[in-house]
Protein backbone atom coordinates (compact mmCIF):
# COMPACT_ATOMS: atom_id res chain seq x y z
CA UNK A 1 0.00 0.00 0.00
CA UNK A 2 1.37 3.42 -0.89
CA UNK A 3 0.62 6.47 1.20
CA UNK A 4 0.46 10.17 0.48
CA UNK A 5 0.94 12.40 3.53
CA UNK A 6 -0.40 15.94 3.29
CA UNK A 7 0.94 18.62 5.65
CA UNK A 8 -0.63 22.09 5.70
CA UNK A 9 0.82 23.62 8.88
CA UNK A 10 3.98 25.64 9.31
CA UNK A 11 6.75 23.36 10.59
CA UNK A 12 8.07 26.28 12.66
CA UNK A 13 4.82 26.54 14.59
CA UNK A 14 3.21 23.08 14.72
CA UNK A 15 4.45 19.52 15.12
CA UNK A 16 2.43 18.08 12.22
CA UNK A 17 5.44 17.72 9.93
CA UNK A 18 7.56 16.16 12.71
CA UNK A 19 4.93 13.55 13.40
CA UNK A 20 4.38 12.91 9.72
CA UNK A 21 8.08 12.30 9.09
CA UNK A 22 8.33 10.10 12.17
CA UNK A 23 5.66 7.75 10.87
CA UNK A 24 6.11 8.01 7.12
CA UNK A 25 7.35 4.75 5.64
CA UNK A 26 10.16 4.51 3.15
CA UNK A 27 9.09 5.52 -0.38
CA UNK A 28 5.88 7.19 0.71
CA UNK A 29 5.18 10.72 -0.47
CA UNK A 30 4.79 13.96 1.49
CA UNK A 31 2.88 16.81 -0.12
CA UNK A 32 3.40 20.23 1.47
CA UNK A 33 0.50 22.68 1.01
CA UNK A 34 -0.58 26.04 2.52
CA UNK A 35 1.80 27.00 5.38
CA UNK A 36 3.34 23.53 5.09
CA UNK A 37 5.33 24.74 2.06
CA UNK A 38 7.70 26.62 4.38
CA UNK A 39 9.23 23.23 5.26
CA UNK A 40 10.64 23.03 1.73
CA UNK A 41 12.82 26.14 2.08
CA UNK A 42 16.57 25.87 2.02
CA UNK A 43 18.77 27.54 4.60
CA UNK A 44 16.36 27.21 7.51
CA UNK A 45 16.74 25.68 10.96
CA UNK A 46 14.79 22.69 9.62
CA UNK A 47 16.65 22.18 6.35
CA UNK A 48 18.96 19.49 7.74
CA UNK A 49 16.02 17.47 9.04
CA UNK A 50 14.28 17.81 5.67
CA UNK A 51 17.42 16.80 3.81
CA UNK A 52 17.51 13.57 5.81
CA UNK A 53 13.82 12.99 5.16
CA UNK A 54 14.36 13.48 1.43
CA UNK A 55 16.64 10.42 1.47
CA UNK A 56 13.71 8.14 2.28
CA UNK A 57 10.52 9.89 1.18
CA UNK A 58 9.51 11.86 -1.89
CA UNK A 59 8.61 15.48 -1.08
CA UNK A 60 6.29 17.63 -3.17
CA UNK A 61 5.24 21.26 -2.64
CA UNK A 62 2.15 22.95 -4.05
CA UNK A 63 3.37 25.74 -6.30
CA UNK A 64 0.35 28.09 -6.00
CA UNK A 65 0.74 28.12 -2.20
CA UNK A 66 4.50 28.65 -2.51
CA UNK A 67 4.08 31.61 -4.88
CA UNK A 68 1.35 33.11 -2.71
CA UNK A 69 3.95 33.24 0.07
CA UNK A 70 6.55 34.94 -2.11
CA UNK A 71 8.78 31.91 -2.76
CA UNK A 72 9.74 29.89 -5.81
CA UNK A 73 11.82 26.85 -6.77
CA UNK A 74 15.09 28.76 -6.33
CA UNK A 75 14.49 28.95 -2.56
CA UNK A 76 13.78 25.23 -2.15
CA UNK A 77 15.87 22.30 -1.04
CA UNK A 78 17.18 20.09 -3.83
CA UNK A 79 14.89 17.14 -4.43
CA UNK A 80 11.62 18.90 -3.63
CA UNK A 81 9.30 18.69 -6.60
CA UNK A 82 6.71 21.37 -7.35
CA UNK A 83 3.19 20.38 -8.37
CA UNK A 84 0.20 22.43 -9.50
CA UNK A 85 -3.44 21.64 -8.68
CA UNK A 86 -3.55 19.01 -11.41
CA UNK A 87 -0.44 17.42 -9.93
CA UNK A 88 -2.12 17.45 -6.50
CA UNK A 89 -5.01 15.44 -7.93
CA UNK A 90 -2.64 13.05 -9.72
CA UNK A 91 -0.80 12.39 -6.45
CA UNK A 92 -3.99 11.55 -4.58
CA UNK A 93 -5.00 9.17 -7.37
CA UNK A 94 -1.57 7.55 -7.56
CA UNK A 95 -1.51 6.57 -3.87
CA UNK A 96 -3.72 4.03 -2.11
CA UNK A 97 -4.15 6.04 1.07
CA UNK A 98 -4.13 9.80 1.69
CA UNK A 99 -3.41 10.98 5.20
CA UNK A 100 -3.88 14.64 6.07
CA UNK A 101 -1.89 15.77 9.11
CA UNK A 102 -4.15 18.56 10.27
CA UNK B 1 -16.63 56.17 13.01
CA UNK B 2 -17.72 58.63 10.37
CA UNK B 3 -15.67 60.77 8.05
CA UNK B 4 -16.60 63.65 10.33
CA UNK B 5 -14.94 62.24 13.39
CA UNK B 6 -11.88 61.39 11.35
CA UNK B 7 -11.79 64.93 9.98
CA UNK B 8 -9.67 66.17 12.83
CA UNK B 9 -6.49 65.62 10.90
CA UNK B 10 -4.83 68.77 12.17
CA UNK B 11 -5.32 68.29 15.85
CA UNK B 12 -5.88 65.23 17.93
CA UNK B 13 -8.53 64.05 20.25
CA UNK B 14 -6.67 65.36 23.25
CA UNK B 15 -6.70 61.94 24.89
CA UNK B 16 -3.80 60.14 26.49
CA UNK B 17 -1.20 58.77 24.11
CA UNK B 18 -0.18 55.23 25.04
CA UNK B 19 2.51 52.98 23.70
CA UNK B 20 0.98 50.10 21.75
CA UNK B 21 2.96 47.11 20.53
CA UNK B 22 1.40 44.75 18.01
CA UNK B 23 3.19 41.39 18.02
CA UNK B 24 2.71 39.49 14.74
CA UNK B 25 3.61 35.81 15.08
CA UNK B 26 1.64 34.07 12.31
CA UNK B 27 2.39 33.37 8.68
CA UNK B 28 0.08 35.14 6.21
CA UNK B 29 -2.68 33.25 4.33
CA UNK B 30 -2.66 30.04 6.41
CA UNK B 31 -4.83 31.79 8.99
CA UNK B 32 -6.64 35.11 9.25
CA UNK B 33 -4.41 36.51 12.02
CA UNK B 34 -1.97 38.47 9.83
CA UNK B 35 -4.67 40.26 7.85
CA UNK B 36 -6.78 40.96 10.95
CA UNK B 37 -3.79 42.41 12.77
CA UNK B 38 -3.06 44.72 9.85
CA UNK B 39 -6.67 45.93 9.83
CA UNK B 40 -6.59 46.59 13.57
CA UNK B 41 -3.37 48.57 13.18
CA UNK B 42 -4.85 50.69 10.38
CA UNK B 43 -8.05 51.36 12.29
CA UNK B 44 -6.11 52.09 15.46
CA UNK B 45 -3.94 54.59 13.58
CA UNK B 46 -6.89 57.02 13.59
CA UNK B 47 -6.53 57.27 17.38
CA UNK B 48 -3.02 58.70 17.14
CA UNK B 49 -1.33 56.42 19.61
CA UNK B 50 2.36 55.57 19.78
CA UNK B 51 2.33 52.36 17.73
CA UNK B 52 5.08 49.79 17.14
CA UNK B 53 4.85 46.57 15.13
CA UNK B 54 7.02 43.57 15.90
CA UNK B 55 7.35 40.63 13.52
CA UNK B 56 8.31 37.51 15.41
CA UNK B 57 8.39 33.75 14.68
CA UNK B 58 6.36 32.97 11.51
CA UNK B 59 5.21 36.60 11.51
CA UNK B 60 8.36 37.51 9.58
CA UNK B 61 6.89 35.62 6.60
CA UNK B 62 4.21 38.36 6.37
CA UNK B 63 6.88 40.70 5.06
CA UNK B 64 8.30 38.38 2.38
CA UNK B 65 8.72 40.20 -0.92
CA UNK B 66 7.22 38.87 -4.12
CA UNK B 67 3.96 37.41 -2.80
CA UNK B 68 1.87 36.42 -5.81
CA UNK B 69 -1.66 35.25 -5.12
CA UNK B 70 -2.81 34.95 -8.73
CA UNK B 71 -2.87 31.14 -8.58
CA UNK B 72 -4.66 30.86 -5.22
CA UNK B 73 -7.09 33.72 -5.88
CA UNK B 74 -6.55 35.13 -2.37
CA UNK B 75 -6.14 38.83 -1.58
CA UNK B 76 -2.46 39.78 -1.61
CA UNK B 77 -2.31 42.22 1.29
CA UNK B 78 1.47 42.52 1.43
CA UNK B 79 1.50 45.89 -0.46
CA UNK B 80 -0.48 47.37 2.44
CA UNK B 81 2.57 47.12 4.73
CA UNK B 82 4.10 49.80 2.48
CA UNK B 83 1.18 52.11 3.31
CA UNK B 84 1.79 51.97 7.07
CA UNK B 85 4.18 54.89 6.91
CA UNK B 86 1.37 57.12 5.58
CA UNK B 87 -0.68 56.12 8.61
CA UNK B 88 2.21 57.33 10.79
CA UNK B 89 3.04 53.77 11.79
CA UNK B 90 6.77 54.00 11.36
CA UNK B 91 8.24 51.77 14.03
CA UNK B 92 8.58 48.33 12.46
CA UNK B 93 10.76 45.71 14.13
CA UNK B 94 11.66 42.13 13.30
CA UNK B 95 13.34 39.43 15.35
CA UNK B 96 16.78 38.47 14.06
CA UNK B 97 16.54 34.83 15.16
CA UNK B 98 13.16 34.37 13.48
CA UNK B 99 14.50 35.76 10.21
CA UNK B 100 17.61 33.60 10.27
CA UNK B 101 15.84 30.39 11.29
CA UNK B 102 13.59 30.77 8.25
CA UNK B 103 16.36 31.20 5.70
CA UNK B 104 15.46 34.84 5.12
CA UNK B 105 17.56 37.99 5.01
CA UNK B 106 16.63 41.66 5.37
CA UNK B 107 16.71 41.91 1.56
CA UNK B 108 13.72 39.55 1.46
CA UNK B 109 11.47 42.01 3.28
CA UNK B 110 8.96 44.27 1.52
CA UNK B 111 9.50 47.20 3.92
CA UNK B 112 12.56 48.33 5.86
CA UNK B 113 12.48 47.13 9.46
CA UNK B 114 14.80 47.46 12.40
CA UNK B 115 16.15 43.99 13.13
CA UNK B 116 16.40 43.37 16.87
CA UNK B 117 18.15 40.82 19.06
CA UNK B 118 16.33 38.85 21.72
CA UNK B 119 17.47 41.21 24.48
CA UNK B 120 16.42 44.28 22.52
CA UNK B 121 12.95 42.74 22.07
CA UNK B 122 12.68 42.10 25.80
CA UNK B 123 13.34 45.80 26.35
CA UNK B 124 10.90 46.83 23.61
CA UNK B 125 8.13 44.78 25.21
CA UNK B 126 8.89 46.11 28.67
CA UNK B 127 8.50 49.71 27.49
CA UNK B 128 4.88 49.29 26.32
CA UNK B 129 1.58 50.27 27.91
CA UNK B 130 -0.37 47.76 25.81
CA UNK B 131 0.81 44.64 23.96
CA UNK B 132 -1.53 42.99 21.45
CA UNK B 133 -0.52 39.63 20.03
CA UNK B 134 -1.79 38.14 16.77
CA UNK C 1 -28.61 45.52 -3.98
CA UNK C 2 -27.40 46.38 -7.46
CA UNK C 3 -26.96 49.22 -9.93
CA UNK C 4 -27.52 49.38 -13.69
CA UNK C 5 -24.53 50.61 -15.69
CA UNK C 6 -24.50 50.58 -19.50
CA UNK C 7 -27.05 47.79 -19.62
CA UNK C 8 -25.20 45.64 -17.05
CA UNK C 9 -26.45 44.80 -13.58
CA UNK C 10 -23.66 45.13 -11.00
CA UNK C 11 -23.96 43.83 -7.43
CA UNK C 12 -23.38 46.22 -4.53
CA UNK C 13 -23.45 45.80 -0.76
CA UNK C 14 -26.16 47.32 1.44
CA UNK C 15 -24.33 50.66 1.53
CA UNK C 16 -23.94 50.83 -2.24
CA UNK C 17 -20.26 49.84 -2.53
CA UNK C 18 -19.45 47.61 -5.51
CA UNK C 19 -19.32 43.95 -4.51
CA UNK C 20 -16.56 43.19 -7.02
CA UNK C 21 -14.09 45.97 -7.76
CA UNK C 22 -13.29 44.32 -11.07
CA UNK C 23 -16.78 45.36 -12.20
CA UNK C 24 -15.76 49.01 -12.15
CA UNK C 25 -15.83 51.22 -15.23
CA UNK C 26 -16.12 55.03 -15.42
CA UNK C 27 -19.87 54.63 -15.95
CA UNK C 28 -20.16 53.23 -12.41
CA UNK C 29 -19.00 56.54 -10.93
CA UNK C 30 -21.37 58.48 -13.21
CA UNK C 31 -24.38 56.38 -12.25
CA UNK C 32 -23.61 56.48 -8.51
CA UNK C 33 -23.12 60.26 -8.65
CA UNK C 34 -26.38 60.74 -10.52
CA UNK C 35 -28.23 58.71 -7.90
CA UNK C 36 -26.78 61.05 -5.26
CA UNK C 37 -27.75 64.07 -7.40
CA UNK C 38 -24.33 65.13 -8.70
CA UNK C 39 -22.60 65.61 -12.04
CA UNK C 40 -18.96 64.58 -11.92
CA UNK C 41 -16.44 67.24 -12.91
CA UNK C 42 -12.73 67.07 -13.77
CA UNK C 43 -12.00 67.77 -10.11
CA UNK C 44 -14.08 64.79 -8.99
CA UNK C 45 -12.35 62.56 -11.50
CA UNK C 46 -8.94 63.68 -10.29
CA UNK C 47 -9.76 62.33 -6.83
CA UNK C 48 -11.49 59.18 -8.09
CA UNK C 49 -8.56 58.32 -10.34
CA UNK C 50 -6.15 59.06 -7.52
CA UNK C 51 -8.02 56.61 -5.27
CA UNK C 52 -7.95 53.89 -7.89
CA UNK C 53 -4.20 54.30 -8.30
CA UNK C 54 -3.74 54.30 -4.54
CA UNK C 55 -5.69 51.08 -4.21
CA UNK C 56 -3.76 49.45 -7.05
CA UNK C 57 -0.50 50.32 -5.28
CA UNK C 58 -1.39 49.53 -1.65
CA UNK C 59 -4.47 47.26 -1.86
CA UNK C 60 -6.31 49.47 0.59
CA UNK C 61 -8.76 52.38 0.50
CA UNK C 62 -7.09 55.16 2.50
CA UNK C 63 -8.60 56.75 5.59
CA UNK C 64 -9.60 60.38 5.01
CA UNK C 65 -6.61 61.74 6.94
CA UNK C 66 -4.24 59.72 4.76
CA UNK C 67 -6.12 60.59 1.58
CA UNK C 68 -5.97 64.33 2.32
CA UNK C 69 -2.24 64.18 2.97
CA UNK C 70 -1.54 62.09 -0.12
CA UNK C 71 -3.66 64.32 -2.38
CA UNK C 72 -1.77 67.34 -1.09
CA UNK C 73 1.51 65.68 -1.98
CA UNK C 74 0.36 64.74 -5.48
CA UNK C 75 -1.98 67.57 -6.51
CA UNK C 76 -0.87 70.46 -4.33
CA UNK C 77 -1.84 72.11 -1.05
CA UNK C 78 -4.93 73.85 -2.51
CA UNK C 79 -6.44 70.40 -3.10
CA UNK C 80 -4.94 68.50 -0.18
CA UNK C 81 -7.25 69.95 2.46
CA UNK C 82 -10.55 68.94 3.99
CA UNK C 83 -12.47 71.98 2.79
CA UNK C 84 -11.74 71.34 -0.88
CA UNK C 85 -12.40 67.61 -0.62
CA UNK C 86 -15.64 67.99 1.36
CA UNK C 87 -16.92 70.50 -1.17
CA UNK C 88 -16.37 67.92 -3.91
CA UNK C 89 -17.69 65.00 -1.85
CA UNK C 90 -20.07 66.30 0.84
CA UNK C 91 -20.80 62.78 2.15
CA UNK C 92 -17.15 62.48 3.10
CA UNK C 93 -14.24 62.36 0.67
CA UNK C 94 -13.05 58.93 1.68
CA UNK C 95 -16.43 57.25 1.84
CA UNK C 96 -18.15 58.86 -1.13
CA UNK C 97 -15.19 59.02 -3.49
CA UNK C 98 -14.16 55.46 -2.65
CA UNK C 99 -17.67 54.29 -3.48
CA UNK C 100 -17.59 56.05 -6.86
CA UNK C 101 -14.13 54.59 -7.49
CA UNK C 102 -15.47 51.07 -6.91
CA UNK C 103 -13.30 50.50 -3.83
CA UNK C 104 -14.31 49.00 -0.52
CA UNK C 105 -15.22 51.33 2.32
CA UNK C 106 -11.99 52.75 3.79
CA UNK C 107 -10.52 50.78 6.65
CA UNK C 108 -11.10 52.85 9.75
CA UNK C 109 -14.62 53.98 8.84
CA UNK C 110 -16.91 51.71 10.79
Amino acid sequence: MTMLHIVNKSPFEKTALDSCLRYAQQDSAVLLIEDGVYAALRGTSLSEKMRRALETVKVYALEPDLKTRGMDQSRLLDGVELVDYGGFVDLTVAHDIVQSWL
Amino acid sequence: MTDETMLEEDGHSGGVVKKFLYVNRRAPYGSIYALESLEVVLIGAAFEQDVSLLFLDDGVFQLKKGQDTAMTDMKNFSPTYRALEMYDVEKLYADRESIEQRGLTEDDLIVPVEVLSRDEIKDLMAQQDVVLSF
Amino acid sequence: MSIEVNGKTLQTDEEGYLADLNDWEPGVAEVMANVDGYELTENHWEVINFLREYYEEYQIAPAVRVLTKAIGKKLGKDKGNSKYLYELFPYGPAKQACKYAGLPKPTGCV
